[in-house]
């Protein structure tokens, strides 16, 4: 795997963009936060949720952060598509690896809460069927991947594929559960964590929240991106 | 105008080739007759409780058909071929062409499906056998959309039928959801303003995965 002369450049201006620090200080301290004032501050009673609404900080932003990991995987696949670079492509396919990551963390955090409100782990809910679902869509990319040995015949193929699940990920994540009866929150008339009961002291652990773990699973990417390049550079050599 | 003609001597060329050896649609007809009569010696009888079954069972059966009879059109033809037609015509008119055939192609067969299936399981008829058919030729035309470009992606990846199965079915499934469910309301007599909803929906989601194949198919079609 030969880097040019150009792209040895763009990669060292990728390093020293992902090395600020701020940033990822800032995503650990709001984490640190969410966590700790998650469990203590107070929240309001609702039947049935009870104590388990604080699950909101822990399993929403998990989505969050996955569904922001794969837009970036999609804007690096268009971008491949075009320029043809080997970089591009491996940003695609690591921030696919680490969005799911955070899609089987946010399954199992709901499967947990859905233990204790709903009695079973999995209880064929169609959120959590469709959740799955997307889950396996990625898992079909990789798999793609694997398949084909030549470099650039992959960034292609699985770029292309990339692109064309992706609205129908939208699909099934945004628009089929709201045309189906879900015991989940928010719907089917269930209370859900709306506004009238997202209360503002929810709010002041919830935004945090979201805007941490994004941070994190961006950290977490870049990381694997760079791993991914020095091994790279290293069979190059 | 010129996409048209092209568009058009495709068709004309695919369903000429077909007629010529009539393998594909004459291999997924037994397959699918194959099919439902295993599933009636199994079943032996679905009556009006078992109405869910008899959807179930007829949407399992046809997505299974449909991806045998749609992927062939990219894995079967050879190298060389492909290479011709792609020197002859626009990547945009080969993609169209391809879906229309395989749309007229999937339209008979599951005509032929249903009508098969209505005489074997005698015991049910839908009520509103109107509706049924309309869910089944949506079905038709989205397993023929999403199933052609799927096809071209595995086909390029160069391991045919696993690699078409992993892939299609995580993309089909929403769209299999949405057919069932509007097949339902067939088959419980819902009233026509019911469905609409899951029409509109299907329709929308036909025009993004041509949309989205016809923009992409060009960066796809030459190696």
């Amino acid at each position: 795997m030969v880097i040019g002369i150009e792209g040895k450049h763009s990669l060292i201006q990728n390093y020293i963009r992902m090395n600020k620090t701020w940033w990822k200080i800032f995503g650990s301290v709001l984490v640190i936060y969410t966590a700790i004032a998650g469990l203590l501050l107070g929240v309001p009673r609702l039947p049935i949720l009870n104590e388990s609404i604080r699950n909101l900080y822990f399993h929403v932003p998990m989505w969050f952060a996955m569904i922001v990991l794969f837009s970036i995987s999609v804007f690096y696949s268009i971008k491949s598509l075009s320029s043809k670079s080997e970089i591009d492509d491996m940003k695609a396919v690591e921030s696919v690896n680490a969005g799911i990551i955070f899609g089987l963390l946010g399954l199992v955090t709901g499967a947990i809460w859905a233990k204790y409100t709903w009695g079973q782990f999995w209880s064929f809910d169609p959120k959590q069927n469709f959740a799955a679902i997307s889950i396996l869509l990625y898992f079909a990319y990789l798999i793609l991947r694997n398949s084909i040995d030549e470099e650039q015949k992959r960034a292609k193929i699985s770029a292309i594929y990339n692109i064309f699940a992706f609205p129908m990920m939208v699909v099934l994540l945004f628009v089929l559960p709201r045309l189906k009866d879900s015991l989940h929150p928010g719907n089917g008339g269930n209370p859900g964590f709306n506004s009238y009961d997202l209360d503002s002291r929810m709010r002041m652990v919830f935004y945090p929240a979201c805007l941490g773990w994004i941070l994190i699973g961006y950290w977490v990417y870049s990381i694997r991106f760079r791993i991914r390049s020095i091994e790279n550079k290293q069979q190059a050599n | 105008m010129q996409l048209a003609k092209e568009v058009k001597y495709l068709i004309h060329k695919e369903v000429l080739l077909e007629w010529r050896s009539k393998y594909t649609i004459n291999g997924v007809l037994l397959y699918v007759v194959s099919t439902i009569f295993t599933c009636y010696l199994s079943f032996v009888s679905l009556n009006e409780k078992e109405k869910l079954i008899w959807n179930a069972l007829f949407w399992i059966i046809m997505l299974f058909a449909s991806i045998n009879g749609v992927s062939k059109s990219f894995l079967q033809e050879t190298k060389g071929q492909q290479l011709y037609s792609y020197i002859l015509s626009s990547p945009a008119a080969v993609l169209i062409s391809k879906t229309v055939y395989n749309t007229l192609l999937m339209l008979v067969l599951t005509t032929v499906a249903l009508g098969f299936y209505i005489m074997v399981f005698s015991d049910y008829t839908p009520p509103d056998l109107l509706l049924y058919y309309v869910a089944v030729v949506m079905g038709s035309i989205s397993f023929s959309t999403v199933f052609t470009m799927v096809s071209a992606i595995a086909s390029k990846a160069g391991n045919g039928g696993m690699l078409m199965a992993i892939l299609s079915f995580p993309i089909i499934i929403p769209v299999l959801i949405l057919l069932i469910k509007l097949a339902k309301n067939a088959v419980d007599g819902l009233p026509w303003e019911n469905s609409y909803d899951e029409i509109g929906m299907l329709l929308v989601v036909n025009v993004l995965t041509v949309a989205t194949s016809l923009l992409l198919f060009p960066y796809l079609w030459r190696d």
